[in-house]
């Protein structure tokens, strides 16, 4: 394990560098995200993990740029971004297919906005069809489709895009577990096929470790890193690896970070819960 | 080891034709009481006609009557109120999901507007429009345009956060925000205050119709009435369902058609 560096290296394709995010709640200022400092390497899958309240969310909004930053800077490529840009895409937790468009149609959003033209569009949104294994299913709508398949248009339609980072937020937090194993390979397979520089918000330590590169691990409110975790397994790797010795170490050894982070988070809940019921009967 | 192998169940196969075979039979059930009713003195047939004498008078309804142009008149009336009530209607609700102070100082208005007896302005409507059929479409559009920008703003505001949200990380200018996913998505909810718009219009322009003794068939209805002739009222009567039916399947058709995907 290392310790997570103050400042990122110049060689990061993505750096977030001493970001803090406060809000203003009625309960006075809520500090979600404090000092947070990292780099992202090229090509790299760096996932982010910590358990809920700990701001991994609002980690994600800020990097995608739908929110703003109360101080730090976050860049890519040197450059700075308080907007959503062109380089990140971002893929959501929550079911975000469009349910007035066909997969390819779907698909070819990034493509339509740049103008490109038809044929080729659905030549190119094709080709990330078949990219995520959706073969066959090119013209139908996402309510004929799965809720794997569905994310897996959402990840299709990022792809499209082309963007030199790949952004998810618990991408398949709502599929079952089996589900999410098999979208796990399938994200992988991808990743390493287009060298796609990922960076994965996670609650799901399986998840992290299968994927991963490095993971970074937050601490419960306020979000600080706690550890940056390198992931030392061979890759290419599928979720058969969940079953090594390896993999059960870093399993443990994440848990044993985050399960006290877990415990002090639950232990706030009750006593935030305790506080706005008017104590225990 | 032997294998069972299925039949579909008669039910099944019946499935399709049963209800629409049940809503018929009730129709002609309830006909038929409704005839036994009047025949047997149970109904006064001076207020209520027997059925058969209804279907018996629509041969002369249509002859003499001219009930066909005045129906064209009724259908063309209820489409022109119910063309602009969805351009105004939705443009109405576009403007106050955009401007939110606009939003705050009439959104209650619009909506006691909804449920105003607004047909009882007609006289205010003669004075400006005249005995013509802009006063019968004008008082169709009125009342029915609240729920067209109602509907329009609650499918509008009511876009999945998570839809606005890939819009913004692909950087949609807020022209394309609109057209690319608000307004598909609101779409359905668009449709229901239209067909809720379309419902209030048809009320109100055969209302005014007969109200102002002007027109196609709300007219027609006032001028058999004050004849007395209660089986052509009746006839007339079938007439204006048969409007409201043809205009609600063929606004169900496109409903069905932009939102085949929902």
């Amino acid at each position: 394990m290392t310790a997570p560096s103050p400042n990122a290296a110049n060689a990061d394709i993505l750096v977030v560098d001493d970001v803090v995010v406060r809000f203003e709640t009625q309960e006075g200022p809520v500090t979600a995200v404090d000092h947070v400092s990292f780099g992202v390497r090229q090509g790299e899958f760096l996932s982010v993990i910590g358990p809920s309240g700990c701001g991994k969310s609002t980690l994600f909004n800020v990097i995608g740029g739908l929110i703003g930053h109360t101080s730090g800077v976050v860049s890519v490529g040197g450059e700075t971004i308080d907007s959503p840009h062109k380089s990140i895409g971002m893929v959501f937790q929550e079911e975000s297919t469009f349910p007035w468009r066909s997969v390819t149609d779907n698909v070819a959003f990034p493509l339509e906005l740049i103008g490109m033209p038809k044929a080729q569009r659905i030549e190119r949104a094709r080709h990330f069809i078949a990219l995520v294994g959706l073969d066959g299913f090119e013209n139908r709508y996402p309510n004929e489709l799965s809720g794997g398949m569905r994310q897996r248009v959402s990840l299709a339609r990022t792809l499209a895009s082309e963007p030199k980072i790949l952004l998810m937020d618990e991408p398949f937090a709502a599929l079952d577990e089996q589900t999410r194993l098999l979208l796990g390979d399938k994200v992988l397979q991808i990743q390493q096929q287009l060298k796609q520089t990922t960076l994965l918000i996670t609650h799901n330590i399986t998840e992290a470790v299968q994927m991963s590169d490095r993971i970074l691990v937050m601490t419960y409110r306020p979000g600080k890193v706690k550890r940056i975790v390198d992931i030392d397994l061979p890759r290419p790797r599928t979720s058969e690896i969940v079953g090594s010795e390896a993999f059960g170490r870093y399993v443990a050894q994440i848990w044993a970070d985050l399960r006290e982070e877990a415990s002090r988070g639950m232990r706030d809940e009750e006593e935030h819960t305790l506080h706005h019921t008017g104590g225990a009967s | 080891m032997t294998m069972a192998t299925a039949t579909p169940p008669r039910r099944v196969r019946l499935s399709g034709a049963l209800p629409a075979l049940t809503g018929l039979g009730t129709l002609v059930a309830f006909f038929v009481i409704l005839e036994i009713l009047i025949r047997s003195g149970g109904l006064n047939r001076f207020i209520v006609p027997p059925p058969s004498e209804i279907i018996a008078s629509f041969p002369r309804i249509i002859v003499e009557e001219q009930v066909l142009s005045r129906f064209v008149m009724t259908l063309t009336e209820c489409l022109t109120a119910g063309v602009m009530l969805t351009v105004f209607g939705v443009a109405g609700g576009v403007l106050m999901h955009r401007f939110k102070l606009l939003q705050q100082a009439c959104e209650t208005w619009v909506a006691a507007l909804a449920s105003a007896p607004v047909v009882l302005c007609y006289p205010l409507f003669l004075v400006i429009y005249g005995r013509n059929a802009w006063t019968i479409i004008m008082m169709g559009f009125v009342s029915a345009l609240p729920p067209v920008i109602l509907k329009t703003l609650e499918g509008i505001s009511g876009t999945r956060k998570v839809l606005v949200n890939v819009g913004r990380s692909f950087n949609l200018t807020p022209t394309q925000q609109f057209w690319k996913i608000l307004f598909p998505a609101a779409l359905p909810t668009i449709f229901v205050g239209i067909r809720l718009g379309l419902i209030f219009a048809l009320i109100n322009v055969v209302g005014v119709e007969f109200l102002i003794n002007f027109g196609g068939l709300g007219q027609l209805i006032n001028e058999l009435a004050e004849r007395y002739d209660l089986a052509g009222t009746y006839a007339a009567i079938c007439f204006v369902v048969l409007v409201s039916v043809m205009f609600f399947m063929v606004l169900e058709k496109a409903e069905r058609w932009l939102t085949r995907a929902e």
